[in-house]
């Protein structure tokens, strides 16, 4: 059987989603040894074990939160040095990638990034990743051992094996010449509503929203339907809307029974974060757009007045 | 303070990209410096004129790569250099890693700005690679930076709002396209542009040889396609026509 690391990304104590999809699927291709760093990762190591994870590695050393990747990546080595796994499986997030791309480097292995899905082939792995805009998908052979993949949020369902796993201290000094880049504080500034990965419904706006002055549009909207607003990178990247709301391959991925992309085109960048979607509606003035061909139902127009007139008749029929 | 600003030229977001025989992506489309990296140009042009220095642009590509390089020049940077060799054709996140970092070396900056990722593959694995392999702290996805003295602090994206993370230089960052808006070049400094120097590197130059690829494609197979919808156009019906199916869908 290969052997088989989960990198369980803890964030302030608590366990990432991403490490229980993971083991969803690393435990149907081999044994599955997960790795928990910092406070709270031996509370973690109880849920890993309950969803397949064989020994879970632990270090609730405070380096682990308050420093970015370098510690992580000083015990992964450590641990690798030990013995080395087949493969080692990360969230494509913004903290795992950090990581994951230290760690790659260090070990000179490189590593295959926003994967879809991960399969054993012949004695090695191989990965989905979504290519050409979205259109097509390469399937990617690792050469190295450890093969290194990061697997795109939500790409697997979670569930509990009812497995124990045996709780290991990982063993690591972690040197002041990793302690570097140092968090001294966190900001909170959004609270959403209703979050956007969690919504049931979720209106995205894009370019076509004209700016981000009619964004209470989409809000009011959301607000009627009992959903969530997100948004393309671009007009995140424009400075309209903060980076929280952002859906696609570097923001959230969502899969929500209706999902209404209004003034966005479809770029591979934002339909890889929610084209599971349930039902897509498009909205858009161009009838061209690759956004259309994907849509359950596309309307050709002026997301101005189509917003609006939707938000009216969803309170109309509401009552 | 020296800064090193890494920069890609990539096929023009607002075009079609191609795909050629080998199932690499044609970069014989039009091409363009990537946004993302007018952003680090001008976030590092910004801190020079705070704190003094030199702003260095440094790009692996082909020859054609020097328009890129050029177009920050005439923003502001002070120099290029650009890495050319038909052995890069392709290269995948470690090797342009570890030619980037070759190339950075022998200019000990004080700082390195990524773009947290590039608009085409838009994956950002290389900045981390990066960071290691010079040995420096990565302060990554940053939306506001400082620097006093040898500090660095900058505010780090995160899902829910900021962190404040602070190191000591020399050290790497990757920037947000919210962190500067780019200025637009001067026709000044674009005719300054025309005389400052770009270096050419090669493979050879930095003494890496190319090994064998971390990974290999093995196929590219069309993506599930979804089953394609209605299309109509915006009149007298389509607000019903969106009702339908949001009651289909159970949601009002």
């Amino acid at each position: 059987m290969p052997k088989i690391w989960v990198y369980a990304e803890l964030s302030q104590a608590k366990l990432q989603p991403t490490a229980l999809e993971l083991m969803a699927r690393a435990r149907e291709l081999g044994d599955v040894e997960a790795i928990a760093l910092g406070t709270g990762a031996k509370a973690a190591g109880a849920t890993l074990g309950k969803h397949g994870a064989k020994v879970v590695h632990v270090n609730e050393d405070k380096s682990f939160d308050d420093f970015i990747a370098e510690p992580a990546t000083d015990a992964l080595a450590a641990l690798h040095q030990q013995g080395a796994p087949d493969l080692i499986l990360f969230g494509f997030t913004a903290d795992s990638r950090d990581v994951a791309g230290r760690l790659a480097a260090r070990l000179g292995v490189g590593l295959i990034s926003n994967a879809g899905d991960v399969d054993a082939k012949d004695g090695g792995f191989v990965a989905k990743v979504p290519y050409f805009g979205g259109a097509k998908v390469a399937s990617m052979r690792a050469n190295k051992k450890p093969a290194i993949i990061l697997v795109r949020p939500k790409s697997f369902e979670p569930s509990e094996t009812g497995g124990t796993a045996e709780i290991k201290d990982l063993v690591v000094t972690i040197g002041d010449d990793s302690k570097r880049a140092r968090i001294v504080e966190r900001v909170v500034e959004a609270s959403e509503k209703v979050k956007l990965e969690d919504a049931k419904v979720v209106i995205s706006g894009g370019r076509g929203m004209g700016g981000p002055d009619n964004f209470p549009l989409l809000e009011d909207l959301a607000n009627a339907l009992g959903g969530a607003v997100g948004a393309s990178r671009a007009v995140v990247d424009a400075g309209w809307v903060p980076y929280s709301m952002q859906v696609g391959q570097t923001g959230k991925s969502v899969r929500p029974g209706v999902y209404i992309a209004v003034g966005i085109s479809g770029a591979m960048q934002h339909t890889v974060g929610m084209k599971a979607s349930k039902v897509i509606i498009a909205i858009n003035k161009d009838a061209e757009a690759p956004i259309m061909k994907m849509a359950d139902l596309g309307v050709v127009g002026d997301a101005l007045k189509i917003v609006p007139a939707l938000t009216a008749a969803v309170k109309a029929k509401k009552g | 303070m020296k800064i090193v600003v890494t920069v890609k030229q990539v096929p023009d977001p607002n075009s079609t990209a191609v795909l050629e025989a080998d199932n690499t992506l044609s970069r014989e489309k039009e091409v363009v410096l990537d946004p993302g990296d007018e952003c680090g140009i001008e976030e590092g042009l910004q801190l020079k004129e705070a704190h003094g220095g030199e702003v260095i642009l440094l790009s692996m590509g082909p020859e054609r790569a020097k328009d890129a390089i050029r177009k920050g020049l005439s923003m502001g940077a002070d120099r290029g250099i650009l890495v050319t060799d038909p052995n890069l054709a392709g290269a995948d996140a470690l090797l342009t890693a570890r030619v980037l970092a070759a190339a950075i070396k022998p200019e000990a900056p004080d700082l390195v700005i990524c773009a947290t990722e590039s608009y085409d593959g838009s994956t950002g694995m290389v900045p981390p690679m990066l960071a290691e392999l010079l040995g420096m702290p990565q302060l990554t996805v940053a939306k506001k930076v400082e620097i006093d003295g040898t500090t660095i602090k900058v505010h780090r994206q995160t899902a829910d709002g900021y962190e404040v993370v602070e190191a000591s230089t020399p050290a790497l960052i990757t920037v947000t396209a919210g962190i500067a808006e780019p200025r637009y070049a001067s026709l000044k400094g674009i005719m300054a542009a025309r005389s400052k120097e770009i270096k050419p590197l090669t493979l050879g130059d930095l003494g890496i040889e190319r090994g064998e690829p971390a990974e290999t494609i093995e196929g590219v197979a069309q993506a599930e396609v979804r089953k394609a919808g209605v299309i109509i156009e915006f009149d007298g019906t389509a607000v019903d026509r969106i009702l339908q199916v949001l009651s289909e869908a159970k949601v009002v």
